[in-house]
């Protein structure tokens, strides 16, 4: 990449013609206001900051009157104690501290998948069924370390919570009417959306037919090289594990009826109105590339997207170009030389200073590539935080400087 | 050669960290001389055509990424969990028409997503077998091999085949080669290398790293601090800055600009006495720590040589 030129300090003049569309703003506080919108799906590459924005929606939306819960994964530690919650768990706990003079909640909760994937066992089965799945040793692994059960079970428990929330309704209790969702960490936005059809794919797929198949009977003849198959699969794994997949499988048949159509449901709530995702991203060359890929990815399948989020957008309320901030840091060293480093500090203050400007200027070219490519999506900056979100008015701070307009 | 010779690193990191940069700068530092060096990616992100501004990386092909200025050579590999299965099946069953039956019922898919631990012995096989390379003294051999691995939140599974490999099938070809992977990673000729920013959550990440590592036998080398801004004041002088205590007097300036600068250079000076603090926790795992400065332009294939050189300076690389 061709750095943008120094010279073109401010936003206001930099680039000059095509690059300079600017993109519509995203309007999180109409966003959260618009009570049609139970559900707001929060994507991205890794290390964007999603949990947080995450967070932080969930606070502005709360104190705006909604009755929020917020499902996060794996928050850092200070995160999480920013909610005013030692210990974040599977179940959620409301978080205290919260304007609520417009009525409305917040509960937080962090998502526990072989917890989650446990429950959906008991819940469909008898005891003793599901005590045996539990035991398999390939249930055992799937659960814990099959990178596409996080996302699954994801999914699982914001139907759940969705669930909960109808129910709570309807029998005229308090009931959330906003669930915010944080997503698993991957290396490629897409894979929330795309892991649980793989994992349905795979539970449910022709190899497992086979497995399933007896031995005689019809479905023998589809299998020309299946027995040289199975050899295979028994020298590479063992024939305990095929053992223990088939059992695994039978018994999920049995109590919820595949894991595809589970799969489906998901899909068809995340296709609905009362659904929005937000893309979130940071101003870097990978990461607004996975947010290219998952708008287009979301236009494609129809899927609702209320625009992208920027986190760490860097600026300076300082219009001095990183050009000129250079010369005169420059100016003062060779001055120094004969006085004695009385401008040491203002040299690398401007230095500094300097290296703020490129970067935000190397920043700004890659949002205004995005807005000319992606027109039609949304965009609100959040600017650099000088330190760690730790507290509760941080995730305030965080939420306000989305809400305001760049 | 005197004294240990690392020929596999193993580069993990936070995600966001910057971990396949400096996996690319290692290599491009480990590339001195006519030295050949192969640059493995496990992710199927195409991280490193991306970041050398080359096409993707297809299938098992091991291309020039680039030649590095001490005359050296960087290679690319994209390792791809599914292809080393077929290769394997091929290799070592010589299965034909069965194989591609494999492919046809999904069970390549099932095996390499699903099967628990054998992806990991896939992808580390197909490292391993590159490093080997090196002692039948072939033509495509390589001096060091770099990889560019999971992040620190899977490596010390990642690293860990003995255990992964428990459940799969006890004898047969693949648990041989899972044995003599096990047998490299644990070796001397093994480093792994942590990066980090100098911030809370990926130290905290290293940590943790360092711990699930020291179970797995394999020897963390260094810990590598990315981005980081350098400053050339004390700690005292900054903490005033950052206090606001410090008044600037830009020469020709007016008294809002000289305030503006002086506020921005505040957030920068505690912004470098936090990365101090992070540093001094760094210290305490008692891991030899090196530092690859910030760079407001941003990376591209040509500033990896500048990382590439600070890495030289401070690894000591047994390479040079």
């Amino acid at each position: 990449m061709t750095p943008p030129p120094a010279t073109q300090g401010s936003r206001s003049t930099h680039g000059t013609h095509a690059a300079h569309a600017a993109a519509p703003f995203l309007d999180v506080d109409t966003l959260i206001g618009d009570r049609q919108v139970e559900i707001v799906i929060c994507c991205g590459s890794g290390g964007v900051g999603k949990t947080t924005t995450s967070a932080a929606l969930a606070v502005r939306a709360a104190e705006a009157g909604r009755r929020v819960v917020v499902l996060t994964i794996d928050p850092a530690r200070r995160l999480a104690q920013s909610l005013g919650l030692g210990e974040l768990d599977n179940t959620p706990r409301a978080v205290v501290g919260l304007d609520t003079s417009a009525g409305g909640s917040l509960d937080a909760m962090m998502l526990d998948m072989k917890r989650t994937f446990d429950e959906v066992v008991v819940t469909h089965s008898t005891p003793d069924k599901a005590e045996a799945i539990l035991a398999n040793p390939f249930y055992k692994a799937l659960s814990s370390s099959f990178s596409g059960t996080q996302e699954y079970m994801a999914m699982e428990r914001l139907g759940q919570l969705h669930a909960q929330a109808s129910a709570d309704a309807a029998a005229g209790r308090p009931a959330w009417d906003l669930i915010v969702v944080d997503t698993p960490p991957a290396r490629s936005a897409l894979d929330f959306l795309d892991a649980p059809e793989h994992l349905s794919s795979l539970l449910d797929g022709r190899f497992i037919r086979l497995l399933l198949a007896p031995a005689k009977g019809p479905l023998r003849l589809m299998g020309v090289g299946f027995n040289l198959v199975s050899s295979a699969m028994n020298k590479i794994l063992g024939n305990q594990i095929i053992t223990d997949v088939q059992t695994f499988v039978r018994a999920c048949e049995a109590i919820f009826g595949g894991f595809r159509q589970r799969a489906d449901e998901t899909f068809a709530r995340l296709s609905s109105r009362h659904t929005v995702f937000l893309v979130v991203a940071t101003a870097q060359r990978d990461a607004l590339r996975e947010a290219s890929y998952f708008v287009d990815r979301l236009t494609e399948e129809q899927m609702p997207l209320a625009g992208l989020v920027v986190n760490r957008v860097h600026g300076s309320a300082l219009d001095v170009s990183a050009q000129r901030a250079a010369a005169l840091a420059e100016d003062l060293d060779a001055a120094d030389g004969a006085t004695d480093g009385e401008h040491d500090l203002e040299a690398e203050a401007l230095r500094r200073h300097a290296d703020l400007m490129r970067v935000a200027d190397a920043e700004t070219a890659l949002l205004d590539r995005f807005a000319t490519a992606r027109p039609d999506v949304p965009q609100t900056r959040v600017p650099v935080l000088p330190s760690d979100v730790t507290a509760l008015a941080d995730l305030r701070q965080v939420g306000a400087l989305m809400a305001e307009k760049d | 050669m005197s004294g240990p010779r690392h020929t596999l690193h193993v580069v993990s990191g936070k995600g966001g960290t910057g971990k396949t940069t400096v996996a690319a700068g290692l290599a491009c530092a480990l590339a001195t001389r006519g030295r050949r060096v192969l640059l493995c990616e496990v992710e199927k992100r195409q991280g490193l055509s991306e970041l050398f501004g080359v096409p993707p990386l297809e299938g098992d092909e091991e291309r020039r990424l680039t030649r590095t200025p001490a005359g050296g050579s960087v290679f690319g590999l994209s390792i791809d969990a599914e292809d080393a299965l077929r290769e394997y099946l091929e290799t070592f069953y010589h299965l034909g028409l069965a194989g591609r039956a494999l492919d046809r019922f999904g069970v390549i898919d099932f095996v390499t997503s699903i099967a628990p631990g054998l992806r990991d012995v896939l992808l580390t096989g197909k490292v391993y077998e590159a490093v080997r390379r090196q002692l039948k003294n072939l033509p495509t051999a390589y001096d060091a091999v770099v990889l560019d691995a999971p992040p620190t939140g899977r490596i010390g599974q990642f690293l860990n085949i003995h255990e992964a490999v428990s459940d799969i099938a006890k004898v047969g070809p693949i648990r041989t080669q899972a044995d003599s992977v096990d047998a490299l990673l644990r070796s001397r000729s093994t480093i792994v290398h942590l990066v980090t920013l100098l911030e809370d959550m990926p130290v905290t990440e290293t940590e943790e790293a360092v711990a699930s590592l020291r179970g797995s036998g394999t020897r963390v080398g260094t810990v590598i601090e990315n981005m980081v801004n350098p400053s050339p004041f004390q700690p005292a002088v900054l903490a005033d800055v950052a206090a606001g205590a410090v008044a600037l007097d830009v020469p020709g300036w007016d008294e809002q600009q000289n305030t503006a600068l002086a506020a921005e250079f505040a957030v920068e000076a505690s912004r470098t006495l936090e990365q101090q603090v992070r540093h001094d926790r760094l210290s305490r795992l008692g891991l030899p720590l090196v530092q690859v400065d910030f760079d407001p332009l941003g990376i591209d294939a040509e500033s990896l040589f500048g990382i590439a050189e600070q890495l030289t300076d401070q690894l000591a690389l047994e390479a040079a």
